[in-house]
């Protein structure tokens, strides 16, 4: 215990947010840094996931490609392509910008199967029925698209965009170790120095920063959900049986933990 | 390839150890996420703890867990045992929201015809809900397994030798080859464990071989069962 109260006292010391400090602070710089990253990735990630999983959705084509796409990244491991990447981009471009280039780009690749799965799942899982109503009444496809199967599968496509970004913050602190900066820089220069403080506290940054954006996430999925829309569906009880047991839908297309 | 000839004798230990890195999350997280899932289905109160505490657990990053469970658990920081502890408390987080959601999806129909037949909860379990819950279970454990081999690897940053090691070793050396041999042995092993799975699945529920139903089930992503 006595472990992490130094570390909360180590977080709070004002001397580690001192502007100009050497690497790794100050402390707020890394989690900008941090910020940064995923939001670059997951923004690269998602111009490319969403259009493509929308499309997948709504016309039905290429189903097969995406589900043994999302399943095969899944056996993925992040650190050697990570490492791989970077030896890779490491031959061509200079080593001060390696890290990064390197990094993005396998950020991109782990981001993008979330992404493109809860679109997917998304567009495919609203009513056909409501669907058919819109061309019914005189709908273009991209309308049915835009005004009727996007926003009634929002609660998904953020569902999957959520569980892309934990992906990339979890990644990018995996990266320090290719000396990209970021909040995980924090803790590998606490490995090399053996400073508990810097372990503990750098880890417990990443860790609240991951659970905030997770429950920004999960607000925005609450707020975009509508009735009758995918992530809505009431839960339906068997008012005969004795137990009155839920069949539960599920509201996000987690993805799995790769890293 | 002369690398990989070279170096076979280190590349089969490291994956013996990736491997038993692996087997004890996987199994351990089965064994405590499945009863775990059928006590939150009989107390709603209980349900959302074990629910969000699964989500909120499953969202600390993998390598800052690393690091911390040695100051929780007393271990040195490259100590196996802090992987082996992470890894099945991810199995967990991921597979008890899947036990939950399979193991209510049983219909209330058969259960209700299993009570009145006299089965006590204890036999009703393992004759009815385990069974029919089965084919979800199976599908939640493959994603689990993926997940955990993978995860192996990052151990390899604290010092595990594991395949994670061609992967740090292949950096420092900048060394491409080293690096996809430890990708490629990797994927195999995910392999190798998914068809396993597969085939165990298919031993223990007969009934799902005919329509290959496993297969239908499994592409679904892991949150969408039930």
């Amino acid at each position: 215990m006595q472990f992490f109260l130094d570390a909360f006292r180590w977080l709070l010391d004002p001397a580690n947010y001192v502007p100009g400090a050497q690497n790794p602070f100050p402390i707020q710089d890394r989690i900008g840094e941090h910020l940064l990253y995923t939001v670059v990735s997951v923004v690269i990630a998602a111009s490319i996931a969403l259009p493509l999983g929308f499309y997948i959705g709504h016309t039905g084509r290429g189903r097969q490609l995406v589900i043994g796409f999302t399943g095969g990244m899944r056996a993925l491991p992040t650190l050697g392509l990570l490492m791989a990447l970077f030896v890779i981009v490491g031959a061509t471009v200079p080593f001060t910008r390696a890290a990064f280039v390197a990094s993005i780009i396998a950020l991109v690749i782990l981001a993008i199967p979330s992404i493109l799965a809860g679109a997917y799942a998304g567009v495919e899982s609203v009513d056909s029925q409501t669907v058919d109503a819109g061309r019914a009444s005189g709908m273009t496809e991209l309308q049915v698209l835009t005004q009727i199967e996007i926003p009634l599968s929002l609660p998904l496509i953020i569902g999957g965009v959520r569980a892309s970004v934990l992906q990339v913050i979890a990644t990018a602190v995996i990266a320090s170790y290719i000396s990209l900066g970021g909040l995980g820089s924090i803790i590998s220069s606490g490995i090399g120095l053996n400073d508990n403080n810097r372990i503990l506290g750098g880890a417990i940054l990443v860790t609240v920063l991951a659970l905030v954006v997770d429950g920004i996430f999960a607000l925005a999925q609450r707020l975009t959900r509508r009735r009758g829309s995918s992530g809505s569906r009431a839960q339906k009880t068997h008012v005969r049986g004795r137990s009155l047991r839920p069949v539960t839908v599920a509201e996000t297309p987690a993805d799995e933990r790769n890293n | 390839m002369i690398w990989f000839i070279e170096n076979f004798g280190l590349i089969t230990g490291l994956t013996a150890n990736h491997v038993a890195l692996s087997i004890v999350p996987i199994v351990l997280g089965f064994a405590i996420a499945v009863p775990l899932g059928w006590i939150a289905n009989r107390r709603p109160a209980l349900r959302s703890v074990v629910i969000s505490g699964g989500s909120l657990l499953y969202t600390i990053p993998s390598l800052p867990l690393f690091v911390i469970l040695p100051y929780v658990l007393g271990t040195k920081i490259t100590d196996d045992r802090n992987i082996v502890v992470a890894l099945t408390l991810y199995a967990i987080a991921m597979m008890v929201r899947t036990a939950a959601d399979a193991l209510a999806a049983v219909p209330a129909d058969a259960i209700e015809a299993a009570t009145a037949m006299g089965y006590s909860t204890w036999t009703r379990f393992w004759l009815v809900e385990f069974p029919l819950a089965g084919p979800v279970l199976l599908a939640g454990l493959r994603v689990v397994s993926a997940s955990t081999i993978t995860l192996v690897s990052v151990g390899a940053i604290i010092g595990s030798a594991n395949l994670g090691y061609l992967f740090t070793n292949g950096k420092q050396r900048d060394f491409l080859e080293e690096i996809i041999v430890g990708i490629v042995a990797s994927l195999v092993i995910a392999l190798v464990f998914d068809v396993v799975l597969v085939i165990l699945g298919g031993v223990v529920m007969p009934w799902t071989r005919r329509d290959g139903w496993i297969r239908r089930r499994s592409v679904l992503p892991v949150g969408q069962v039930g």
